[in-house]
């Protein structure tokens, strides 16, 4: 069962504060309405994984960590590879974290950054076949949520996108009835470049990026994530609240603009990794 | 995907079913099919067959969850073993998960949960037989359900789908339309108040094709709208119909 989350505590002081300055069009941490937090990214950092890259959207920290295996295909697909994106809000993210099974914020946030990646068909799947119907490669997305404040689907998607544009697998091949691995690395085959934009909606005012306590003021928030064609792949609308359709189709239009800005950040730091 | 290339819109313009690219498929409401709930809606829209049901407000359970100025809102979207091709597991599924709480926060907004205090208000969807849309038009029965708990609500909340089938936008997707097509956007919408409650989309469709979609989504929300406030109002006739014979039968008792 879904449950009303019980949100915590805002001072009244700290809420008017958001609201007060966002009539000014001015925010607490003086961004303008559709900037974002300073992103870095990292990547490289687990040689143990087949890529991975630590994503810092202001104080929000989110890793991702991609593991290639060989595996069956699902009986519908025999042909294809599998993507499977997990998503773990790490307990010491967030005073509200809990450790135990995933929490409807966690799937939520896999199955967002999932949708992106999958129907931008960012990995061709149809190339990580190795037998048909009897092994391929499964591809292992694991985000990694390691500090938590505000806009985590944006940092996941960026993170969940550096490591996989970063990730270096074996190369498998029939030889017979065996597979035979070599030990020269290959990159995935990477082939789309699915960004996620949120717009957060407080008392009427959108903007991009919300930090934690601009999030714990919003009314509703937008996801758009969009490809390197400019094309909506994948989109969510969350929590309470809700928008006109004049606010969704200017929230689409700022996703697209700000995902071709985001996209070029992430094309810098991976470039040559 | 493996796609079979199946032809989803014909020479003649229509779809497989025979509709034109902006129409909706046969919908049926019934208000208040169960005893036991508080509130229930039962809703045929095309293949979907779909039972709504509400209790409450009444105790939170576990208590700790209550909150001390509104009601919460619990919410469970589920599919029966038997509503797909191939038997599904009962044990609710990632998906269904992250439906229940994306439907969840889409009644949650009409709920004037304010009015009840430490109490929970509890929704069941349970999808007997799925087709495509189905979180749309849980959303349009559940809705329905409150309204028949006597659950005061701002409004009643309507959902529809819209896809891209053969490059086209095409209102309300079947079942091998939301397998086959290239895109899916449901939507819930209130009619009057002209708020958007649940947007989600996979898929791919340009900025244009979006706001095709959008507008012929929110346009088949207010035509469903209009077959909600009837089945109430069915409802509601029938209620007053029994009170009426009551009165009199116990009138000619005296």
């Amino acid at each position: 069962m879904s449950v009303t989350p019980q949100l915590p505590p805002i001072g009244k002081i700290e809420q008017r504060g958001v609201v007060d300055l966002l009539a000014k069009e001015r925010r607490i941490d003086e961004r303008k309405l559709t900037d974002y937090r300073e992103l870095k990214i990292e990547t490289g950092l687990v040689q143990k994984a087949n890529g991975s890259a630590m994503v810092h959207l202001g104080k929000t920290k989110v890793m991702t960590g991609i593991k290639v295996e060989l595996g069956q295909p699902f009986p519908d697909t025999p042909n294809q590879g599998v993507l499977t994106v997990n998503a773990e809000l790490v307990p010491f993210a967030s005073p509200t974290f809990e450790p135990g099974p995933p929490s409807e914020t966690a799937i939520e946030l896999a199955r967002v950054v999932d949708r992106g990646i999958r129907e931008s068909k960012t990995i061709a799947l149809d190339a990580l076949c190795v037998a048909p119907g009897k092994k391929v490669v499964i591809v292992f997305v694991d985000v990694y949520v390691l500090d938590h404040d505000g806009n985590l689907i944006d940092a996941s998607a960026i993170s969940a996108l550096a490591a996989l544009l970063t990730s270096k697998m074996k190369r498998y091949e029939m030889e017979g009835e065996e597979v035979r691995t070599s030990d020269e690395l290959v990159p995935l085959p990477v082939q789309n470049e699915p960004v996620a934009v949120t717009t957060a909606k407080i008392d009427g005012h959108m903007i991009l990026d919300p930090c934690l306590e601009e999030e714990l003021v919003m009314s509703s928030r937008l996801t758009v994530t969009t490809g390197r064609d400019g094309n909506i792949c994948a989109m969510q609308k969350g929590s309470l609240g809700t928008f006109t359709d004049q606010e969704i189709r200017q929230a689409v239009k700022t996703a697209i603009e700000k995902g071709k800005e985001i996209r070029e950040t992430i094309r810098g730091a991976t470039a040559g990794r | 995907m493996n796609k079979p290339e199946i032809k989803l819109i014909g020479e003649n313009g229509l779809r497989t079913d025979g509709r034109r690219l902006d129409e909706l498929r046969p919908i049926k409401m019934e208000v208040g099919v169960l005893d036991k709930a508080d509130g229930s809606a039962y809703i045929e829209h095309g293949k979907n067959r779909i039972i709504a049901a509400v209790y409450g407000p009444r105790e939170a359970h576990p208590k700790h969850i209550a909150l001390a100025d509104r009601a919460v809102i619990k919410c469970r979207y589920h599919m029966a073993p038997f509503s797909v091709e191939e038997r599904k597991s009962p044990a609710p599924s990632r998906r269904e998960l992250e439906l229940s709480k994306v439907i969840r926060e889409s009644l949650e907004t009409s709920v004037m949960s304010e009015a009840y205090p430490r109490t929970s208000i509890d929704i069941f969807i349970e999808i007997l037989q799925s087709d495509g849309g189905s979180r749309c038009a849980g959303i349009t029965a559940a809705s329905l359900a409150l309204a028949d708990a006597g659950i005061p609500l701002k409004e009643i909340v309507a959902g529809c789908a819209v896809c891209k089938i053969d490059g086209k936008i095409a209102l309300d997707p079947s079942d091998i339309e939301d397998k086959q097509g290239d895109a899916d956007l449901p939507i819930a919408y209130m009619s009057k108040s002209g708020l958007i409650t649940l947007l989600q989309m996979d898929g791919s469709l340009t900025e244009d094709e979006f706001n095709q979609g959008l507008d012929i989504g929110i346009a088949a929300c207010k035509k469903i709208n209009e077959i909600q406030i009837e089945a109430l109002k069915r409802k509601y006739i029938s209620v007053k119909e029994q009170a009426e014979e009551r009165h009199e039968s116990q009138e000619a008792a005296a």
